[in-house]
């Protein structure tokens, strides 16, 4: 497989892998669950509402930049980096 | 000194701050600052980029749906920040390494025509003329309780400003500037939250006081609280309470989600960054700055849901007595966005569920976010900032996606399509006309806007989601997607959606041009219209697949040209505007 196609099935994976969490974060715990999750409270939260109103939006912000590192280091490893 | 005053004076200051600063720049170095983005490090970009992407529909209407839908209004929350994600992983890299200006003009590339890229046009043009519909509400709402005028007077008056703005350039372009509004935006946003909270609950920083116990020694949480008070008058909990039902806001969010990632006022800005690996960063802080509005907002409801409750029931079965009523209320009744009715003549205001027995007959959700700081009784300036901060964020946003729309008119249609040697006065010309236009279109659909704010621009979302996010991303993660099923799929996508929300808000959003209204309201699986572009998007890629499965592949160069985009290195310089 040549380097550039190798490189693409990797970010795959890595694009992959940050949108099951995404995915998790939001439609999962904050909706289809929700109702379930809201029998646990965190302080005054129920933990549904808690993850559809708070919890989603920090999970977002850590998994871009989660991507954002992770990505960079893949360019590196393969050596497709700009200059 | 008298509240109107007070807001002339901070809504007065804060257009010179900006102003100031674009003379300022333009005055240091003309070429640099057009360049969007360069030599100005991600963290500052960002901010750039959320202050151009939170418009009314975030600052003015968000919080006053979230008060009123509880748990439902969640949608806007996640959708409008999980698109980020989308956006960062799925095209905002690519696109960057593609380094063209425009999204028609990817589109027309990638998908070898000029037919592609006047589908994209139009598809761009209806989504963000309904988005700007939206942004209108919203300042119709915040001219008219400022100059104290009822709505359609805030609005005409507003449209006037909207159209000097972006004809003045829209202040956009201008990083700085950005920086500047989304400074202003944020701290007027946050300074009554954290007030509130801290009288509320004692804990100044909103994010922790929606999850705390309440200040007035009741030991209650006050979300447990809120609930009871509302259940209590026969509304809905607040923190159960989904819109319609799971399924709708499932789709609702994942419309919004992936409408973030097709509006081309966004993307346009991963264009502009120096590096691939920049487009990455650079949403990244986007999203954090997002999201310092985006989690005060749930707060923001909650806590004006409460303070409005606790002022039309200072007490349990007290009502609010009707020559008792606080000025802020009168103010707001000026604007005929809200209004009582003492249908038991009582002389006092009950405010509960059940229709025949409610004397709040109307409570327009778009004045909460600025009638909060006075219902929370807090000083004058406060609330003149949350006006200047409303305006900074929809007059923003209006501009820049008047400029999207007269571009794509003066740019991809004109000189990329039917009139190629047009002269460089001549097309500018067209792009004036062309936003005049759009203003004159969006400001009396305006008048009697589809839906509130942020629903207004969920329906943009939509329309955007079922059209171009799915030829973004076909063109990227398949070579083997042609023009012949691109296009159908777009069709489809924003054929289907169309059709869906016309029938429930009349074609062009008037009202008396419903049709088929036998079917009923939500007939497809409960889904109301504002969420049903994640279903268009469905249609779009079914389709897209089918057509492109029994046509010609696209050329070898095409095919090259998407192994190409998929790779950072041999990425050309960024592209000015």
């Amino acid at each position: 497989m040549s380097k550039h196609a190798s490189y693409w099935k990797a970010n795959l994976r890595l694009v992959f892998g940050c949108l099951v969490v995404w995915f998790l974060a939001s439609f999962v715990f904050g909706i289809l669950l929700a109702e379930q999750l809201n029998s646990i409270r965190l302080g005054g939260y129920k933990l549904g509402f808690w993850f559809s109103q708070q919890g989603s939006i920090y999970t977002f912000v850590a998994l871009t930049f989660f991507y954002a590192w992770r990505a960079n280091k893949l360019d590196h490893e393969f050596g497709v980096r700009e200059e | 000194m008298d509240l109107q005053t007070l807001t002339y004076i901070v809504v007065g200051a804060t257009f010179a701050l900006y102003i100031g600063i674009a003379i300022w720049a333009r005055a240091k170095s003309t070429s640099d600052f057009y360049v969007a983005g360069k030599g100005i490090p991600p963290v500052l970009n960002g901010m750039a980029t959320a202050a151009d992407w939170m418009s009314a529909a975030s600052f003015i209407s968000m919080a006053g749906l979230i008060a009123f839908y509880g748990y439902g209004g969640s949608v806007f929350l996640m959708g409008w920040t999980g698109g980020y994600v989308l956006l960062a992983m799925l095209l905002a890299p690519y696109l960057r390494k593609y380094g063209k200006f425009t999204v028609p003009e990817f589109i027309g590339d990638r998908y070898y025509g000029r037919s592609a890229r006047i589908l994209a046009v139009l598809c761009l043009i209806i989504a963000s003329v309904t988005y700007v519909i939206g942004q209108m509400k919203g300042i119709g709402v915040a001219f008219s309780r400022f100059l104290e005028t009822d709505y359609d007077t805030g609005l005409y008056i507003g449209m006037g400003i909207v159209f000097i703005y972006a004809v003045m350039g829209g202040m956009k372009g201008i990083t700085y500037t950005q920086i500047a509004q989304y400074c202003v935006l944020i701290f007027a946003y946050t300074v009554p939250a954290v007030f509130i909270s801290m009288h509320l609950t004692g804990n100044p920083i909103p994010q922790l006081g929606l999850g705390s116990k309440m200040a007035d020694g009741s030991g209650m949480f006050l979300l447990d609280k809120l609930d009871e008070t509302l259940k209590g008058l026969g509304f809905a909990e607040y923190t159960t309470n989904a819109r319609l039902s799971t399924f709708n806001m499932f789709v609702y969010t994942m419309s919004l989600m992936i409408g973030t990632a097709g509006l081309p006022h966004v993307i346009m800005r991963f264009f502009t960054v120096p590096r691939v690996r920049d487009a990455r960063a650079s949403a990244g802080w986007a999203l954090v700055f997002i999201a310092l509005l985006y989690t005060v907002a749930p707060a923001v409801g909650a806590m004006a849901r409460m303070n409005l409750m606790d002022t039309i029931q200072p007490a349990p079965g007290q009502w609010l007595e009707v020559e008792q009523r606080p000025q802020w209320f009168k103010n707001w009744e000026k604007t005929g966005l809200l209004k009582f009715e003492d249908k038991n003549g009582d002389g006092r205001i009950q405010y509960v569920a059940d229709k025949e027995k409610n004397e709040m007959v109307k409570v327009d959700r778009d004045i909460m976010v600025l009638a909060n700081p006075e219902i929370a009784k807090l000083p004058n300036w406060v609330v003149a900032l949350v006006v200047a901060g409303g305006l900074a964020a929809a007059l923003s946003t209006a501009a820049g996606l008047l400029l999207a729309i007269s571009s794509s008119i003066s740019h991809d249609l004109l000189k990329g399509v039917f009139a190629p040697n047009i002269s460089e006065k001549a097309e500018l010309m067209a792009s004036r006309i062309a936003m005049a236009g759009a203003i004159a279109a969006a400001g009396y659909l305006g008048l009697h806007p589809p839906d509130f704010a942020a629903g207004t621009v969920a329906l943009a979302f939509g329309l955007a989601a079922s059209s171009i996010f799915p030829a973004l991303m076909m063109g990227i993660f398949s070579k083997t997607m042609n023009k012949q099923g691109a296009m159908a799929g777009m069709l489809v996508g924003i054929g289907i959606t169309l059709f869906y929300v016309f029938q429930h808000k009349g074609i062009f959003f008037i009202a008396d041009w419903k049709y088929l209204e036998s079917w009923g309201s939500n007939w497809f699986m409960g889904i109301e219209p504002n969420a049903f572009g994640a279903i268009g998007a469905v249609f779009n890629f079914a389709t897209a697949f089918l057509v492109s499965k029994v046509t010609a592949p696209p050329p070898e160069h095409i095919q090259h040209m998407v192994e190409d985009i998929r790779v950072p290195s041999g990425a050309g310089s960024a592209t000015g505007h």
